[in-house]
């Protein structure tokens, strides 16, 4: 008893003991509870394909109640894939430049100059069909290089570049082709090559055009190409932030030249694809197309702001807006309410979009 | 102000290196430079012109209801001065304010090929008589069906926003056809049965394919089809063509283009009414000639409210009390 401490040291000591009472984590994550709402976004954040598959589904799946077996038929459903063929490889080519976080407002104008180049060629000047096309096919790609150019060496933003060359080229495709139509027989009996998109499988009653498949393969092709090559990914980084990009060892000048580039050959093969759907060569068609393919591409869920989405997402996107045409057609709603309908999908698709970025790590 | 700078601006860029070598000015303004019909115009326009001597300043749309670059256009023409505008509105209402103040200005203004809505918003109007094109198909239609009460029509219009050449050729089908067009200035009001239905085609192959293609999905039934145009008749048939239906249905068409008459010749058009825009643009100069003159304003055709240029059907089967040309001999008045 002779060790008893005295008050004072006692106390002096006695504070650590304090210690073991506290907690003892240094730092942690607040251990919060994801209600079902964050839970979604965050699954919809990792799948961004996810909302225009569901979107799309349902729409097929509420038209076919609404419709019924006018809208959902076998004929039907593949004619929807025949209308959207066109818009949809537009939308293909028009997603590798919006996942650089660009813009391209001259896709539809780059197709149908190849397509007016092809048929001058093939129907007029007695060229070969398949070296008219070859033609097409360069000239496409040498476009989409003079916009990657254009967007790369001279630094103008990919808007304003685009806006430029989508004049450009629809001026040129109205001088070339003197305004005028090349006619469907005309084409038939010089270049029949030029129109085998528009050949039909019949199976039972679905009729699938070969467009429809090039369509598809168009997407599976380039979803490769993005997904399981290194240029893939480089695509992806330098959309998602060219600087760091940069910095990891991409050049980035060059990663963007090819992607112009390539989104111009897809034009080329769209232009091809388009003389078979359209049946004649119009320089008057698919004036809308270049806006058409970015309402696919932002309802597919491809982010504006580049880095993020699946090159999939635009196919859905273009077959979700066909669905909704066609279904509401068949539903008797006049075309100004159609356009309507797509008006609030392109607003409801990137308002989804903005409230996915949110989502916290 | 920023529209009448715009315009000034468009007017600078457009009459440079033409300023006012002659006395007389006019000003042509069409929908759009592309379509082979206002290319065919501005020929007649230019060639006229130049026989009597007037300045002629040409201004066009981008696109088929592009009004913003028009009114621009009639407020650069007023501003330089020119003594009449021969338009073809991109839009027959929206452009009335501003050809009245042209007007107001004392420039003789002539709509050509598309009325105004009202009328008399122009000083006179040199048009085809759209809705007698469109009766004449209509009447050869019914003269050529067998038994027309078991049509299945397909309407294939131009857009949704109700133009006046729009609803005068369909109406003026329908009419001809004879079925009830309840209200002339309104497509698809009609309840006869025989309407499978009105889809829009922005006259062209594209969109006539399309369009086509949905009413067929409608009624695959459909054997008579009325289209705005040529080229929305020749996408139509590719899509009857695609289903292997290009002999179910007969195709009647408006214009007198000639890939249009090339057309008929082949067979896939059984009927288009023929029109004249060289002629409706070397009138409107010779008219703004005369009111330069004289004052003198033009006169309406006797029973009409506009001066009609006039309107031939092309078919290579004619049938009974209806006139028509033959496709060859359609050939050589063609435009385009």
């Amino acid at each position: 008893m002779s060790e008893t401490i005295p008050p004072t040291r006692r106390s002096a000591q006695d504070y650590e003991t304090a210690v073991d009472s506290a907690d003892r984590r240094v730092a942690a994550f607040d251990p919060h509870r994801r209600g079902p709402v964050e839970k979604l976004q965050h699954v919809l954040h990792s799948n961004p394909t996810l909302v225009p598959v569901i979107v799309l589904l349902g729409a097929v799946a509420v038209f076919g109640v609404v419709s019924g077996s006018k809208f959902f038929s076998a004929f039907n459903l593949t004619l929807i894939m025949q209308q959207v063929s066109i818009i949809g490889i537009l939308a293909a080519a028009q997603s590798l430049i919006v996942l650089t976080a660009g813009i391209d407002l001259s896709v539809a104008a780059i197709m149908v100059l190849m397509s007016v180049i092809a048929g001058n060629l093939a129907v007029y000047s007695g060229v070969p069909a398949f070296l008219a096309l070859i033609i097409a096919f360069v000239g496409g790609t040498a476009a989409g290089m003079f916009n990657g150019f254009l967007v790369t060496r001279v630094k103008l933003p990919p808007f304003i570049t685009t806006l430029g060359t989508w004049s450009i080229f629809y001026a040129l495709n109205l001088w070339l082709s003197g305004a005028q139509s090349i006619r469907s027989q005309d084409i038939d009996a010089a270049a029949p090559l030029l129109k085998v998109f528009g050949e039909t499988i019949a199976i039972g009653p679905a009729r699938i055009t070969y467009g429809s498949i090039l369509m598809v393969l168009v997407f599976l092709v380039l979803w490769y190409m993005l997904n399981r090559t290194a240029w893939g990914r480089h695509v992806y980084a330098v959309g998602d932030d060219a600087e760091a990009a940069e910095l990891a060892g991409i050049r980035t000048g060059r990663t963007l030249m090819s992607v112009y580039a390539l989104a111009g050959f897809v034009c080329g093969i769209a232009a091809w694809a388009s003389i078979g759907r359209v049946g004649s060569i119009s320089p008057q068609a698919f004036y809308e197309g270049n806006l058409q393919s970015i309402t696919a591409v932002v309802i597919g869920g491809i982010s504006l702001f580049g880095g993020r989405g699946s090159i999939l997402g635009a196919l859905f996107g273009a077959l979700i807006v066909g669905v909704f045409q066609s279904g509401l057609r068949l539903a008797g709603v006049d075309v100004l309410w159609q356009v309507f309908a797509i008006g609030w999908l392109i607003i409801i698709a990137v308002a989804i979009d903005q409230w996915i970025r949110k989502v916290s790590a | 102000m920023k529209t009448l700078f715009a315009g000034s601006a468009l007017a600078l860029v457009l009459c440079a290196g033409t300023a006012y070598a002659e006395d007389t000015s006019a000003c042509l303004i069409t929908k759009t430079d592309t379509n082979p019909f206002f290319v065919k115009m501005k020929e007649g326009a230019s060639a006229k012109a130049d026989e009597l001597g007037i300045e002629l300043n040409t201004y066009a749309g981008k696109i088929d209801g592009d009004v913003e670059t028009q009114v621009a256009a009639v407020e650069s023409c007023i501003a330089a001065g020119a003594k009449g505008i021969l338009i073809t509105p991109s839009d027959s209402r929206a452009l009335t304010p501003v050809v009245g103040k042209a007007r107001e200005a004392g420039l003789l203004v002539i709509a050509l090929d598309t009325p105004f809505e009202p009328i008399d918003a122009a000083d006179a109007t040199f048009a085809t008589d759209n809705f007698l094109a469109g009766e004449l198909i209509g009447k050869w239609a019914a003269a050529k069906m067998e038994d027309p009460s078991k049509a299945k029509i397909a309407l294939l219009d131009l857009n949704p926003s109700q133009v006046s050449v729009d609803y005068l050729r369909d109406n003026g089908f329908l009419n001809g056809f004879g079925i009830d067009i309840k209200d002339p200035t309104k497509m698809g009001d009609e309840d006869d049965p025989r309407i499978v239905g009105n889809d829009v085609t922005n006259g062209n192959e594209e969109g006539g394919r399309t369009a086509m293609e949905n009413l067929l999905q409608k009624d695959p039934g459909v054997n008579l089809v009325y289209t705005i145009n040529e080229p929305a008749a020749a996408g139509a048939y590719e899509a009857l063509k695609a289903v292997g239906l290009e002999d179910q249905a007969l195709i009647v068409s408006v214009d007198g283009g000639c890939p249009g008459v090339r057309n008929v010749e082949a067979g896939v058009i059984g009927a288009t009414s023929m029109q004249f825009p060289l002629k409706m643009a070397s009138m409107g100069i010779e008219a703004i000639k005369a009111f330069a003159d004289s004052g003198e304003k033009p006169q309406a055709s006797e029973g009409l409210e506009f001066t009609n240029t006039g309107v031939e059907l092309v078919t290579d089967q004619p049938v009974d009390g209806i006139p028509s040309i033959t496709s060859q001999e359609a050939l050589e008045k063609c435009w385009g």
